[in-house]
């Protein structure tokens, strides 16, 4: 991003007239660098230095906004190659592809149920992408219509024929769909057709050198809402360009300054869905697939939330009683950390045993189990504090509690410490249904 | 408008391990994975599959069933292992676990041995995971595999000593395990080089954690140390072992055959095993020590996509 004050500096009047409320044109340009200052405070500027002045401070990867409504959701803003420089921003929308030579309202209704719970977020698909296959513009505007009619998600509309596009649009221009795509010889009707709905623009080169060629074009048309496809479709060539397009992003290479979408689509819903995942962690803001089965979806889901956390921020639950079920005086009291994973793995495998229950998250500053046992932040203090301080144990009549499996070492000082019985649960938060069967109904 | 590609001119490479009867190169990378436009990928990422001395005690049907007949003979495991097209077979001594059979390291030295005989593909020797008791067993089982160039592991920061000093007697390579830490790693593998073991025979595990249960620190800490490799890091820049098997079949997600709303079990569980390995070989891993040989199969398939050229 940053241009430096020396550099915006150059751009300025040089009258020095103190207008914008800086002593000197410098002094202005160093607030102007430091984002302290806005540029319209300065009421001489050409219009030219405004223009190279906003190009420059504008972020590497454009923010471009997909849909209307409370799907809506943004891609761009990234600001790294590697998450542990700092973060990724966007987490890549996964859009489910149908053709308008299927059934669209089966496979929409599918695709709508891809919805999953995880670590006590909803974690679900994001679009609906309609292809016209069929080369048809009165099959495309249907399906299009039925797509919209049975979905909240935005849509990706695939055409390449600007007639059928602007079709489509009549119909879901007003949810600002994705437009898919511009490319060498239509992309002056698309952009019109984008421009009129103010809908995010694919454009798609046949290759890196042709795409930086078509965005300087579509840009000169006046439109910037845009979305990258340099046209590659094998995984290698694939890896590669969303490599260089990151890479020039960041070193301000303007044409390739925004997010990019991949396409993971492939016959073998075993192979597209691998593909899929590498191009999450690969730098994509969208990428397709076909399959509307849950068991492909569910890994590119969890893995686009595991490398979209933030690196300096464990995913966290509040340390504080959790209620299960109702759980009434006789209930277990489960003993486990703050990390978001561990309380929800235990959280899920209670409840699928119907045991009402007691859940305490001791606060390990968002760590695991066994990490906090390491680190010293999981130990039989720690334990007996949180216990003590959420005085579970006056809400209950079996004056006991169960920990991990894995931290058995801790009950001898933790029974200690709180005068009550302290039991080892399984390893395994899988354990737990069967653990209580054997060893707690019975008791 | 070309567009001037940006590659990034490493400085640097991975050292290139040789392991097995027929020398199975590893590793010796000058580029981040698959970029093979800015540097080279000599050799691709190998896989191995484990076989256990005993019969697992905590693997779900779907994990038993492709070796349901040789569960309890590794030998003959090893060598379905091989017919599955493994590069590798990774043989795992949990009978010496204190709480199985407590096996002594005489009788898993002979089980090993046995093993080795009867393939012609690189051996893994992993011990049951208890520090002390690897500190004495995997000494002996490197003296009884002399020769045979194998991988063993692992060696930590408590029990690094007596493995090291066998492995490097005995002509094989280490396996050097530290938790998911840049400077433990890189630490662990100075004093492992300090005894005298070179960097062309020292792998490393970072301890990694499956899709969905800390994949992510592991893959960052991969990309790091790949970048450190690069930029003139030697003491990160050795092959990185992936136990992913081990991880990906404790989750749920793999293990639980009957969850409707994520699908039948049979692609679930072999995607959440492949996908943990694909995430890993796109970080920088090397060794992928799978369990399951339709995921190892769908991980070589991907492979072989991600090693074709990409130069511009
Ligand atoms: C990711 C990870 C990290 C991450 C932490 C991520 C986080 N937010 O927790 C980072 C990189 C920060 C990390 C650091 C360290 N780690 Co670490 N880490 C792991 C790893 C790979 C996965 C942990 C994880 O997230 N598991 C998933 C969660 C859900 O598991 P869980 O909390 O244990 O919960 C399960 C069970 O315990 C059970 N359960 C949970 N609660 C309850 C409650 C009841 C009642 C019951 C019955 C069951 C139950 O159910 C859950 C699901 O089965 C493990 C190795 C592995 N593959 O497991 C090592 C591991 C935990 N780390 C380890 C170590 C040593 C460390 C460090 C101390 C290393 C170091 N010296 O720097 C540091 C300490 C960090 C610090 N100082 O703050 C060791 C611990 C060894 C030991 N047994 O003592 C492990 C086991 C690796 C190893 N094999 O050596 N680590
Ligand atoms: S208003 Fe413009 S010309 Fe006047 S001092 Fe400020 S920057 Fe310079």
């Amino acid at each position: 991003m940053g241009l430096t004050g020396l550099e915006i500096f150059k751009q300025l009047p040089k009258k020095n007239c103190k207008e914008c409320g800086q002593p000197t044109c410098l002094a202005f340009a160093m607030q102007l660098a430091a984002g302290k200052a806005s540029l319209d405070a300065c009421p001489y500027v050409s219009d030219a230095a405004r223009e190279a002045l906003d190009a420059a401070s504008a972020p590497p990867v454009a923010l471009v906004k997909i849909g209307a409504g409370e799907k809506a959701f943004q891609i761009g803003n990234e600001t790294v190659l590697f998450r542990h420089d700092k973060r990724f921003e966007h987490p890549t929308g996964i859009a489910i592809q149908v053709s308008d030579t299927e059934d669209v309202k089966a496979k929409v209704e599918k695709i709508n149920k891809l919805v999953f719970d995880r670590v006590g977020q909803v974690h679900e698909v994001n679009m609906v992408a309609v292809a016209n296959d069929s080369g048809d513009a009165a099959k495309f505007a249907d399906a299009v219509k039925t797509a919209q009619d049975n979905t909240a998600y935005p849509l990706l509309l695939i055409s390449g024929d600007a007639g059928a596009m602007e079709k489509a649009l009549e119909i879901a221009g007003a949810n600002k769909p994705v437009v898919y795509a511009a490319d060498a010889n239509n992309y002056e009707a698309m952009v019109a057709l984008a421009k009129k709905y103010e809908a995010p623009l694919v454009v798609k080169g046949s290759d890196l050198n042709n795409l930086a060629d078509l965005v300087e074009k579509v840009v000169a048309l006046g439109y910037k809402n845009l979305i990258l496809d340099s046209g590659a479709r094998e995984l290698s060539k694939v890896v590669a360009d969303q490599t260089q397009i990151r890479r020039q992003a960041l070193k301000l290479f303007r044409p390739f300054g925004y997010p990019t979408i991949a396409f993971a689509n492939n016959d073998d819903p075993i192979m597209e869905s691998m593909y899929a995942s590498t191009y999450v962690a690969k730098y994509a803001g969208i990428v397709v697939m076909n399959s509307a089965e849950p068991q492909h979806i569910l890994p590119v889901i969890t893995l686009r939330l595991n490398v979209y956390t933030d690196p300096q921020k464990p995913i966290a639950v509040e340390s504080k009683i959790y209620e299960l079920l109702n759980p009434g005086p006789d209930a277990p009291v489960l003993v486990t950390t703050n990390f978001s994973l561990s309380y929800f793995c235990v959280a899920g495998d209670t409840e699928a045993s119907r045991v009402p229950a007691y859940i305490i998250p001791v606060d390990t500053d968002g760590i695991s189990v066994l990490t906090a046992w390491a680190a010293g932040k999981f130990t039989p203090e720690t334990i007996a504090d949180t216990v003590k301080k959420l005085g579970i144990l006056e809400k209950v009549n079996h004056n006991s509690i169960i920990i991990p499996g894995g931290v058995a070492v801790l009950s001898g000082k933790t029974a200690e410490l709180l005068g009550c019985e302290v039991i080892v649960g399984p390893r395994e938060s899988a354990g737990i249904p069967s653990f209580f069967k054997q060893r707690w109904l019975n008791k | 408008m070309a567009v001037t590609i940006a590659k990034e001119r490493w400085t640097s490479k991975v050292a290139e391990m040789t392991l097995g009867p027929k020398g199975l190169k590893v590793g010796g990378e000058s580029t981040l994975p698959f970029l093979h436009f800015e540097g080279e990928m000599p050799n691709r990422p190998v896989t191995a599959l484990e076989v256990f001395d005993m019969e697992p005690q905590d693997w779900p049907d779907i994990l038993k069933e492709p070796f349901a007949d040789v569960l309890n003979d590794p030998v003959a495991w090893a060598k379905k292992v091989v017919e599955y097209g493994a590069d590798m077979v990774a043989l795992r001594l949990m009978s010496a676990h204190p709480d199985w059979k407590d096996a002594s390291a005489d009788e898993v030295a002979k089980t090993a041995k046995a093993v080795a005989e009867a393939i012609d593909v690189p051996l893994i020797v992993l011990g049951c995971g208890v520090e002390e008791k690897d500190g004495q067993i995997l000494p002996v089982v490197a003296e009884a595999l002399e020769g045979k160039k194998c991988l063993i592991g692992c060696a930590t920061a408590d029990n690094y000593k007596s493995i090291t000093a066998a492995v490097n007697g005995y002509g094989h390579s280490v396996i050097a395990s530290s938790p998911l830490d840049i400077n433990l790693c890189k630490q662990l593998n100075i004093l492992i080089t300090e005894m005298g073991l070179p960097l062309d025979r020292i792998a490393f595990d970072p301890l990694v954690g499956a899709l969905g249960y800390g994949i992510e620190y592991a893959y960052s800490i991969m990309e790091r140390a790949r970048m450190g490799a690069l930029t003139g890091d030697k003491m990160l820049a050795t092959p990185i072992v992936c136990f992913v098997g081990m991880e990906a079949w404790k989750a749920k997600e793999a293990k639980d055959p009957d969850v409707p709303e994520w699908g039948p079990q049979a692609d679930r569980a072999i995607l959440w095993e492949t996908t943990t390995a694909t995430t890993f070989a796109i970080a920088g891993g090397t060794i992928f020590i799978l369990r399951h040989p339709e995921s190892m199969k769908r991980f070589n398939a991907f492979i072989d996509e991600a090693m074709k050229p990409n130069a511009y």
